[in-house]
């Protein structure tokens, strides 16, 4: 039975929480806005909030001035290659642990979570050697191996949770039908397994696009992210509020979108299911 | 029931990422080990013999180590005090019925996936700089001096952006965990009459204390290891450099990889203590 409530009471939630809500969402909002300002408007005081001359330009001389698509593009190439790897990977991990658990099956996942808390500078120097001796530093391949490798440990835990849901009398009653394991993967588990595939895909493609460590340090001007784009606005010259702020809406747009498909996922996914 | 042949072919398809889990772990883990206990300055000489334990000495007795381990736990514990306080608080409003939910649920979570980059100029520039920041406006909207947030309130600062950032994860998880508080509870406890307060420290958070546990330990490990935050804003000075950021300093801009290795080694013993508590509860949680 749902608690019943006064309206007025909900009147003064909704906008007590609306307000919260558009205070902790300002930033974004005032970043999309100053995005189309001029940059004279955009360090304006008192400042200028919806009534200006929305313009385009930002967006155009951020393109022109540091070629954007390829950063984009670089980030594309990173954030999808090293999640669409994981996943060739992953899948038939998780599977194996989900629907053929064995005695070392907990010690196992528990021992990949174990790999994800490994801090990353404690590695920085080795990792950063291997890449100059196999010629990967600053390359989208490089790249999109590391990011694959730090991401593994989520996607089999996702997976895993997502997987232990499909009820296994499913898979014994095709296994008495005399499917074989490729039918059982194919025809069987696949249709069952797709939601939560394409969930741990979702949410580590916004863990990869946003990856700031090893994008910062091991890439320098070809396979530069759009992480590292943005951070070459650290030491601008004269006034650039207004492109900082096209080129920040640009990274932030398509992943703010497909974050917003992927809030439940992002529970489970960064709690290694121990909060669903 | 499984037979023996979809055994050994399920440890056949375990094996590619156990593989390449342990080649990740392993192979740069034992070379960091193996350069901490050298002399190891790769422009200025490179390798120049074995030094033992000297490195962890030096590590640990030089003049930027004490205060590096102190911004990071002022850095981890206000930015923990911060999230989880408001998380609980904001978790709670966001269960109560009202007009547009979904809405303000985006809008809450939406800074979590805003790239640390970005989150870290934006504020440093448009909100914190001295002069043009808007922030800076609203002070002086007040008749006040703008505070020169990154250099004067600079722990301040970092903790104002990282928080932000890791607000909506708090919020999101503890709300995944209010929203399965039995509502009936509630009810009969609201019904006699016990106050708002007695229902939160009697009912609500001791059921949320499982989660808010989860949420310390995760976050701990993660704000551990902020780096971008701080790279794009203060670059570790004004007494910023965390012990994450000074193992960079030694390891990248110093090159002195020695030393660095040596701080990386104690980086990695300070996640695993973390990383041991968060391990057994998503342990037992897999019994179940």
């Amino acid at each position: 039975m749902a608690r019943t409530v006064t309206t007025q009471r909900k009147i003064v939630t909704t906008l007590v929480a609306w307000g919260i809500g558009l205070l902790i969402f300002f930033p974004i909002l005032w970043t999309i806005l100053t995005s189309f300002k001029t940059e004279a408007q955009a360090i304006a005081d008192p400042p200028v909030w919806f009534f200006f001359d929305w313009t385009l330009e930002n967006y155009r001389v951020v393109q022109e001035r540091s070629n954007y698509s390829r950063f984009l593009w670089n980030s594309i190439i990173i954030a999808g290659g090293s999640t669409l790897l994981g996943m060739i990977v992953a899948i038939p991990a998780a599977w194996s642990m989900a629907f053929v658990p064995s005695a070392q099956t907990k010690n196992i996942l528990l021992w990949m979570l174990s790999t994800k808390m490994l801090p990353a500078v404690g590695v920085l120097y080795p990792i950063y050697l291997i890449f100059i001796q196999l010629g990967l530093l600053d390359t989208r391949v490089g790249l999109t191996i590391v990011l694959m490798l730090i991401n593994l440990p989520i996607m089999v835990w996702m997976l895993y949770t997502y997987f232990k849901e499909i009820p296994g009398e499913i898979l014994e009653a095709a296994r008495m039908d005399g499917a074989g394991l490729r039918e059982e993967i194919l025809f069987v588990l696949t249709p069952m397994a797709i939601p939560g595939i394409a969930s741990t895909i979702l949410l580590n493609i916004i863990l990869a696009w946003n990856e700031a460590f090893w994008t910062l340090n091991l890439t320098a001007a070809r396979a530069a992210p759009l992480t590292a784009f943005i951070a070459s606005y650290s030491s601008p010259e004269g006034l650039f509020y207004a492109k900082l702020s096209a080129a920040s809406t640009m990274a932030i747009a398509p992943i703010l979108i497909l974050g917003w498909f992927s809030q439940k996922q992002l529970v489970r996914g960064l709690t290694f299911g121990a909060v669903k | 029931m499984s037979t023996k042949a979809s055994r050994s072919a399920a440890r056949l398809m375990l094996a590619p990422a156990v593989i390449l889990l342990l080649g990740w772990m392993l192979v740069p883990l034992t070379l960091t080990l193996i350069f901490s206990f050298q002399r190891f300055l790769p422009m200025r000489g490179g390798f120049q013999g074995w030094v033992g334990f000297e490195n962890y000495v030096r590590f640990v007795t030089s003049s930027a180590f004490w205060p590096s381990v102190q911004a990071t736990v002022v850095i981890v514990g206000g930015v923990l005090l911060i999230t989880v306080t408001l998380g609980i608080l904001l978790a709670i409003l966001l269960d109560q019925p009202m007009w547009g939910q979904g809405v303000v649920r985006i809008l809450v979570i939406a800074p979590f996936f805003v790239m640390p980059t970005v989150s870290g100029l934006v504020w440093k520039n448009m909100f914190m700089d001295p002069n043009n920041g808007l922030l800076s406006h609203l002070w002086r909207f007040f008749g006040a001096d703008p505070i020169i947030w990154l250099s004067d309130a600079s722990m301040l600062s970092i903790i104002l952006i990282v928080s932000w950032q890791w607000l909506p994860f708090a919020t999101l998880i503890l709300l995944t965990a209010i929203q399965s508080l039995d509502s009936e509870q509630l009810e009969a406890a609201e019904m006699d009459g016990a106050p708002i307060l007695s229902r939160f420290w009697h009912i609500i958070l001791p059921h949320l204390s499982r989660a808010i546990t989860i949420v310390i330990l995760i976050q701990t490990i993660f704000l551990l290891a902020i780096f971008a935050e701080i790279f794009v804003t203060t670059q570790g000075s004004f007494g910023t450099r965390t012990l994450t950021y000074l193992i960079f300093q030694r390891v990248l801009e110093s090159q002195n990889v020695g030393l660095g290795s040596a701080g990386g080694i104690y980086a990695v013993i300070l996640a695993n203590i973390f990383a041991l508590f968060l391990m057994r509860i998503v342990g037992k949680n897999l019994d179940r």
